[in-house]
C-alpha cells in the first residue's frame, strides 16, 4: 500500500486516490493542427520509465483534489513535487 | 542410477552474432525461437535473458488458458494458441500437464448477464466452444460455489468454455527451451541487454553484461520490460508497465475442478495440480516495476473469493508476488514490426499473457521470418493507434486492465 503525500492532507493511504497517470502531459494547443500520429501520440503514447515518474494522484476520499508527484516506479518512494 | 538428471538445454558461451535475437526468455521468447526453428528453418537464433530461463512473468502468471474473446482479431489469435495448447505436449514430447477442465466467467449484474451472453454468441460464430449457464448449472459444476440470492452480487449465471483450462508453467518453459535447443537455438542466461549497435536505420546487434552479440534481426519479447529496450531504441510504445499480483494458498484436497473467474467483483481462481488454490485480480493501478504490489488488492480479492466460496475461509495464503505487465491502452497485444528496419515487437499483452504463449511464439516468429506481420498478427500492429483501429477487449478481457 503506498502512502501519498497529498499536499493539501498530507500522506494518506493509496485506497482513498485515484491515480491519474503521467502529470504534465498538455491539451495540444491547435489539435486541429496535429497528424495523425501526433493525435496518436497524444491520446495514447506515455512516458513508461524505470525510474522516477512524474504523475498524477485524484485524493477522490479525501480533499477530491488533483496533485502532482514523482514517484520512483521500482523502489515506489515518492520524492519532491515538481 | 544417475546423480543428477541430464540438463533439458546447453548452456552455451554467446558466438559472436546470430541471425536472430531475441530478448526476453519468457514463454513468447522461448517459443518464438523455436517457432523460428521449426517452422521456419531459422536455428541461427540466440534466446537472451538477463536473470534465468522463464523467471519473470512466465514464474509469476496463474497459468489460464482460454480463447473466449469478444472480437475476431482476438478470438483468432487466441483460439489459434488454444488448438496449439491441445497439441504442445505430443509436440514437444514433454508433458506440460495441460488440463482442459474449462472456465466459467461469471455474470453479477443485469450489463454482466447481457455481455456474457452476447460473448458466447460471438464465440459461437467464431467456431470457439461457449455456453451459458444459469446458476444452478454453476452450481452443478462447482457445488462449493455460493449462489444464493441474498449475496451483494449474486451469481446471475456464467459463461463456460469447456476447452479452457490450465497448463503446468514451468514445464511448458522447460519443454520449449529443450525443444528448442535440439533446433540448434542458443537459450542465453545471466545476459542482460544494456543498448544496442546501429547503422544507418538498422540495428546491427546488442550490447550485453556478455558482451556484444550481433544481430541480423532483433525481436523484443521482455513483456513488461519492453518499453525500457524501446526507449534504447529511440520509439515509444503505448505502453504502461504495472504490477500484477497474485497468491497461493496451502496445499488442499481437491475442491474445484474447474477455473472461476468473475470481473465485476474481481477474483479469479484454480486449483493447482499439487492442490494449491492460485488466486490472482487486477493490476495496481499505479505504473510500478518493483515486482511486488500493495496489499489492498489482495484483500478486496479475498473478500470476494470468500464471498463466493465460503470454505475458502479457512484456508491459508502461503505466498503472494507480483510481475510486471506491460498494459496498451485497449488492452490487445502489439505485434510486428517497428519504426527501426529490423527490430520486431511482441508486447503489449498485459494480464494475459500466458494463453497466447503458443499462438504467439507462432505468429511472432513468421513475423520476423518475412519482416511483415503473420495475418493473424496483422490488426495488432502499431499502425492501429494511428489509424484508430483499436481491438477493445477491456471488457472482453474478463480482467478489468
Amino acid at each position: 500500500m503506498l502512502s501519498v503525500p497529498c499536499p493539501w492532507c498530507g500522506p494518506r493511504d493509496e485506497t482513498e486516490f485515484r491515480y491519474g497517470g503521467q502529470a504534465h502531459v498538455a491539451y495540444p494547443p491547435d489539435p486541429a493542427a496535429l497528424s495523425d500520429a501526433e493525435w496518436a501520440g497524444y491520446l495514447f503514447l506515455r512516458d513508461n520509465p524505470k525510474g522516477w515518474f512524474a504523475e498524477r494522484w485524484f485524493h477522490a476520499a479525501g480533499c477530491r483534489r488533483w496533485c502532482n508527484t514523482v514517484r520512483h516506479t521500482v523502489t515506489y518512494e515518492f520524492g519532491a513535487p515538481s | 542410477m544417475t546423480a543428477h538428471p541430464d540438463f533439458l538445454w546447453a548452456d552455451p558461451e554467446p558466438k559472436r552474432g546470430y541471425e536472430v535475437v531475441v530478448i526476453g526468455a519468457g514463454g513468447h521468447g522461448l517459443a518464438t525461437a523455436y517457432y523460428l526453428a521449426r517452422n521456419h528453418g531459422i536455428s541461427d537464433v540466440a534466446v537472451l535473458e538477463r536473470g534465468w530461463l522463464a523467471g519473470g512473468n512466465m514464474a509469476r502468471n496463474t497459468t489460464i488458458i482460454r480463447s473466449n474473446y469478444l472480437w475476431d482479431a482476438s478470438a483468432a489469435i487466441y483460439e489459434h494458441s488454444l488448438k496449439l495448447w491441445e497439441g504442445l505436449s505430443d509436440e514437444l514430447d514433454y508433458d506440460i500437464l495441460f488440463s482442459q477442465r474449462g472456465v466459467l466467467n461469471l455474470a453479477h449484474s443485469l450489463p454482466d448477464v447481457r455481455e456474457s451472453v452476447r460473448r458466447v454468441n460471438a464465440n459461437r460464430l467464431n467456431g470457439i466452444d461457449a455456453e451459458w449457464l444459469t446458476p444452478a448449472e454453476v452450481k452443478k459444476l462447482v457445488p462449493i460455489i455460493n449462489t444464493s440470492p441474498e449475496l451483494r452480487y449474486p451469481v446471475l449465471g456464467a459463461t463456460f468454455q469447456p476447452r479452457a483450462g490450465i497448463a503446468k508453467h514451468d514445464h511448458v518453459a522447460w519443454a520449449y527451451a529443450r525443444a528448442a535447443n535440439r533446433l540448434g537455438v542458443h537459450l542465453i542466461q545471466n545476459c542482460e541487454v544494456t543498448g544496442f549497435r546501429r547503422e544507418g536505420s538498422r540495428v546491427t546487434g546488442v550490447e550485453t553484461s556478455r558482451g556484444t552479440i550481433e544481430a541480423g534481426r532483433v525481436a523484443l519479447c521482455a513483456a513488461g520490460h519492453t518499453s525500457v529496450l524501446a526507449q534504447e531504441l529511440g520509439f515509444r510504445l503505448p505502453l504502461a508497465s504495472h504490477p500484477l499480483q497474485a497468491l497461493v494458498s496451502e496445499l488442499l484436497e481437491q475442491v474445484l475442478d474447474t477455473v472461476v473467474m468473475s470481473n465485476a467483483i474481481h477474483v479469479y481462481v484454480s486449483q493447482a495440480h499439487k492442490g494449491e488454490l492460485v488466486m490472482g485480480a487486477g493490476i495496481d493501478a499505479y505504473n510500478g516495476y518493483g515486482q511486488r504490489g500493495s496489499f489492498h488488492v489482495i484483500e478486496s480479492q479475498l473478500a470476494a473469493a470468500v464471498e463466493l466460496f465460503p470454505i475458502f475461509a479457512r484456508a491459508h495464503v502461503l505466498r503472494t508476488w507480483a510481475g510486471i505487465v506491460d498494459v496498451s491502452p485497449d488492452a490487445s497485444p502489439v505485434l510486428g514490426l517497428t519504426p527501426v528496419e529490423n527490430v520486431f515487437v511482441n508486447c503489449g499483452w498485459g494480464t494475459g499473457g500466458f494463453k497466447a504463449t503458443p499462438g504467439a511464439g507462432w505468429v511472432y516468429a513468421d513475423t520476423i521470418a518475412h519482416a511483415r506481420p503473420h495475418p493473424l498478427a496483422a490488426p495488432f500492429t502499431l499502425d492501429r493507434f494511428t489509424t484508430g483501429a483499436l481491438v477493445d477487449e477491456h471488457g472482453a478481457a474478463a480482467v478489468a486492465h
